[in-house]
């Protein structure tokens, strides 16, 4: 290991661990590095951390024959104990709080603390979202700037906001366009998926109720635009193209690829999870797209909670804008945001394909994302885009002599640099370069995806890394890769410092173990 | 800009690194005429923490929130007191700014609160499983009916009456598409759910039942009876809760004979938040798994034997199968899931039990308050903690009026069906642990000032 190590301060475990004296504690702890039990190890059903006052009545005769048989069997915890349990497990995990996260299509940055402030302010977190209209008024106002904001940075003519992430932003986008083909009377069945797109897409068009078919890339990374048109026809609803693609690079034919689309009477679909790469600096709008989503949680740096929640909402063109989900936010003649959840007289809504969630939409990312809008402005969203592509082709110059970039020679890339696994010694893999990156004190960069490139290793560094922060990390990545290219065995077992070692994910899968039993 | 750490120096170094120029070049790909050649025009500039902070908290205040006012909202959405450590615990970085844990050796807080959320929500819905969490009840409940669909081949679907409309619209949207057959109803004025109505629905070629319990005007469907004619004609019984605070109280779905039991999370921790994010849950029978949406966490153990856990079956999901996946769904409500486990923990089985009673006493005062009142009745015969009150006049009348006086008394089903005339006179009111016996005076002092 040549991992710097400033403090001279040597694991007990891990792959010195054969010159190290075993120190074995009685807890199962060593230090700081924590073990915990599940709640069901530790609480009891009839502990609580909250104090009641007893109810005032008793259940209303008419209730009786609904009542529980048995006492729900759940474990509780007082709150001393809650907060211990829950802080020990974030220890856990890595986070961007803790280093960068460079996973590439994820655009993991910074989540600003002051969108957490305004989000919870009771004017937004502590309302109803069927309240009388007239008591949420600065609620419709922020989410009618919020689409002020998105409609002008993307150049389109409206937006629907009410998906919830960024795949049913796509169901939404899909949608538009299969009402706004059968307005028309053309029903088409068949939608082109690059083969590079993220699995969403095709999953997606499925889920609407279309086929699937693939569209290859070419060798330099982008949409083969003679295979495009080739295929275009008739029965063609629609392409879905990412943009910057998830091989990280812009596609140059955007526009032509729009046109030639419309000329065979389809519709654009562009996957916005890239749109970090260029807010501020090109509008999708300029390049002939009909929809697409925004993650609210990637470019807006709503934040990622382990997994949820998301938002994503959706621009659509002048063709597609009849067709949105109801309700919606609207500004009238006046100028004042109003919710429309019924077509209204004045014809907005008639054409709308319906209702795709409860509610309308997302607020609590909403707040999130137009703060972190208003701090920004337009001329900081225009240099985070600058930033993150600088920050990418930073990290691709950097290691394109120690690992393989199979797209280096096509020009500048993105915002996202992506690497291959050609050239490591016989036997090593992408995986052993990332989990060697969790050793190093690093999430790991989106791995085996795109599938168009063997071994993938997808960084995406975002604009909220420090030049110092990106040297270290690169430093790191060379280590790795000059390890991976030697045939470094140690790699193979990789991670050796983390709270787990690589976990069975056969045995997991084989004999499913997804709720707690006791044992015996 | 307070969020970007390259000074302008480390930006001429890294451009001297990489060999470009200037930032423009890196942006050759893009067409000429598609490139804006400064920010965007007509938009505000950077602003400081305390100028965005000043300007949201200006909209913020327009808005009259739901703990300044006496508050009897729910329908689908429900405000209850949240413990602090809940909100504190959910803020921490290491659950906030994590991602989905596909890194399980450095995700194992994440996955491990996972495990513990499908152990907590199977159990308080009565299913031998659960998965990681949907976007919220609504979509859930779609995704159940296409489950339910793909499992016995089948492409007819009844919905009950006493379906949110907001599910059952979201339903139609998805089942237009997907040319599945939905059999809904708007529901009737009546003190009893529609079981019989739904009952008769049910033959060989329906794919699942879909019920609200309680339903959308409170009332309490006998599952046990829907499921045994599902089951009979080979459908499978999707039960829907909106309220989970009512399973504290009430029988769970799953040991009632239902097959797949979605619902909306959000009461437990999470907030109402003008409507998301919220939390879906679901859960279903263990042969189903297979055909599940969403994230699965499973318990195996890592290369030196300790236990761990780690995201799986992914076979079913779009990363892998891409147009073969049981669904599009990627990014679900992770940080939402956290709050409820921990909000549910805080509780565990009794404190949930004592939750719901106080939730029921609370609305059996208020609708005990309400009903002597002249011209106002209650419809149901049994409830959790909201009900449907008949009013004289358009209910959307006076839920305004209300409002007018600071009231936030309720939601009229003419808002909820605004095509259904003959519910017009109806609201739905809900009370919780929250309700004080002042709110319930000032509803009342308030109702007597609007009614004729």
């Amino acid at each position: 290991m040549n991992a710097p190590n400033p403090s001279g301060w040597r694991p007990s475990i891990g792959i010195d661990s054969s010159e190290e004296i075993a120190v074995k504690t009685a807890s199962g702890d060593r230090g700081l590095a924590l073990e915990e039990s599940l709640i069901f190890e530790l609480g009891a059903t009839g502990k609580c951390g909250v104090d009641f006052d007893p109810p005032s009545a008793e259940p209303l005769p008419g209730l009786a024959k609904f009542l529980r048989a048995a006492p729900l069997d759940l474990p509780g915890l007082t709150e001393p104990e809650t907060v211990r349990h829950y802080t020990r497990l974030s220890r856990q995990n890595y986070a961007i709080d803790l280093g960068p996260f460079p996973l590439g299509s994820c655009t993991m940055k910074h989540n600003p603390r002051l969108n957490e402030k305004v989000a919870r302010m009771p004017g937004f977190g502590d309302i109803h979202p069927l309240q009388p209209r007239r008591t949420v008024s600065g609620a419709y106002e922020a989410i009618a700037q919020l689409a002020d904001w998105l409609l002008a940075l993307t150049g389109m003519a409206s937006i629907a906001l009410s998906p919830k992430a960024g795949a049913h932003g796509e169901l939404c986008g899909l949608l538009c366009i299969r009402a706004a083909l059968e307005a028309r009377g053309d029903p088409r069945e068949v939608v082109l998926v690059p083969e590079s797109a993220h699995g969403t897409n095709p999953a997606t068009a499925a889920f609407a109720g279309y086929r699937v078919e693939n569209i290859p890339a070419t060798p330099e990374g982008r949409v083969d635009l003679a295979a495009l048109k080739a295929r275009l026809g008739p029965d063609v609803a629609g392409v879905m193209i990412t943009n910057p693609n998830t091989c990280g690079l812009f596609e140059p034919d955007m526009k032509i690829i729009s046109q030639v689309v419309h000329e065979a009477g389809g519709f654009v679909y562009c996957d916005g999870a890239n749109f970090n790469a260029i807010v501020g600096r090109v509008r999708p709008g300029d390049l002939g797209i009909d929809a697409m989503h925004i993650n609210l949680h990637k470019t807006f740096s709503t934040p990622h909670g382990g997994g949820g929640p998301g938002s994503g909402p959706v621009v659509l063109s002048v063709a597609l804008a009849p067709f949105a989900p109801l309700p919606m936010v609207r500004r009238d003649a006046t100028g004042v945001a109003r919710l429309i959840e019924e077509s209204d007289a004045t014809g907005t809504g008639h054409d709308s394909f319906g209702r795709m969630a409860a509610f309308h939409g997302q607020m609590g990312m909403f707040t999130r994302a137009l703060t972190y809008i208003l701090s920004h402005g337009a001329d900081g969203l225009r240099q985070v885009a600058e930033d993150a592509v600088l920050n990418a082709n930073y990290v691709l110059r950097s290691l394109e002599d120690v690992l393989d970039a199979p797209f280096a020679a096509s020009g500048p890339c993105m915002h996202e640099a992506l690497f291959s696994d050609f050239g490591l010694a016989e036997g090593f893999s992408t995986i052993d370069i990332a989990k060697g990156l969790i050793d190093e004190g690093f999430h790991p960069m989106t791995v085996y995806f795109p599938l168009v490139v063997h071994g993938a290793m997808l960084v995406e560094p975002t604009e909220t890394e420090s030049k110092a922060g990106l040297d270290r990390f690169i430093a790191s990545l060379r280590s790795l890769a000059e390890r991976g290219r030697a045939g470094d065995e140690a790699l193979k077992s990789a991670p050796h410092f983390a709270p787990r070692r690589r976990l069975d994910e056969t045995q997991a899968a084989r004999k499913p173990v997804l709720v707690w039993k006791a044992e015996g | 800009m307070r969020y970007l750490p390259l000074t302008q120096d480390d930006r001429q170094a890294m451009l001297a690194t990489i060999s470009a120029g200037s930032i423009d070049e890196l942006f050759r790909d893009v067409p000429e005429d598609a490139v804006l050649d400064g920010p965007v025009a007509g938009l505000p500039l950077h602003a400081s923490e305390m100028a965005v902070e000043r300007h949201m908290a200006a909209l913020a205040a327009k808005n009259l929130s739901a703990g300044a006012a006496p508050f009897f909202i729910g329908a689908g959405a429900y405000r209850h007191h949240i413990p602090a450590s809940v909100d504190h615990l959910i803020q921490r970085g290491e659950f906030l700014t994590a991602y989905t844990p596909y890194q399980p050796e450095i995700a194992q807080g994440t996955l491990q609160v996972l495990f513990e959320f499908q152990t907590q929500v199977a159990r308080l819905l009565g299913t031998d499983i659960a998965n990681a969490s949907m976007y919220d009840g609504s979509t859930a409940c779609w995704e159940a009916i296409a489950m339910a669909g793909r499992i016995t081949r089948r492409k007819r679907a009844v919905l009950s009456g006493g379906l949110h409309p907001h599910y059952a619209e979201t339903a139609k949207t998805m089942a237009r598409f997907t040319g599945d057959a939905l059999a809904a109803r708007v529901p009737v004025l009546v003190p009893e759910p529609d079981d019989a109505e739904v009952i008769a629905a049910i033959d060989a070629e329906t794919s699942c039942v879909v019920v609200q319990y309680p339903d959308v005007l409170g009332r309490i469907p006998d599952l046990a009876a829907i499921a045994e004619a599902a089951h009979a004609q080979g459908a499978l019984l999707v039960a829907v809760v909106t309220e989970p605070v009512a399973l504290g109280l009430l029988e769970a779905p799953g040991a009632l004979g239902a097959d797949i039991v979605v619902g909306e999370g959000q009461a437990l921790g999470v907030g109402l938040q003008f409507g998301g994010p919220y939390l879906g849950l679901f859960g279903c029978r263990e042969k189903f798994v297979r055909q599940m949406p969403g994230r699965l966490c499973g318990q195996t153990v890592d290369a030196d034997g300790r236990r761990g856990f780690v995201l799986t079956l992914s076979t079913r999901e779009q990363h892998i199968r891409r147009e073969k996946a049981t669904s599009n769904i990627c990014t679900n409500s992770g940080l939402c899931a956290l709050a409820f486990s921990i909000h549910m923990t805080l509780l565990g089985g009794e404190g949930l039990a004592k939750l719901a009673r106080i939730n029921h006493a609370r609305a059996r005062r208020t609708a005990d308050a309400l009903s002597v009142l002249p011209g106002v009745s209650v419809l149901n015969s049994a409830y959790f903690n909201e009900f449907t009150v008949l009013v004289p006049g358009e209910a959307r009348v006076v839920v305004q009026a209300l409002a007018d006086r600071g009231v936030l008394g309720g939601v009229s089903f003419g808002r909820l069906y605004p095509h259904a005339p003959e519910l017009a006179g109806a609201m739905l009111v809900t009370a919780t642990e929250t309700t004080a016996d002042e709110d319930i005076a000032a509803l009342v002092a308030a109702l007597q000032e609007v009614l004729p």
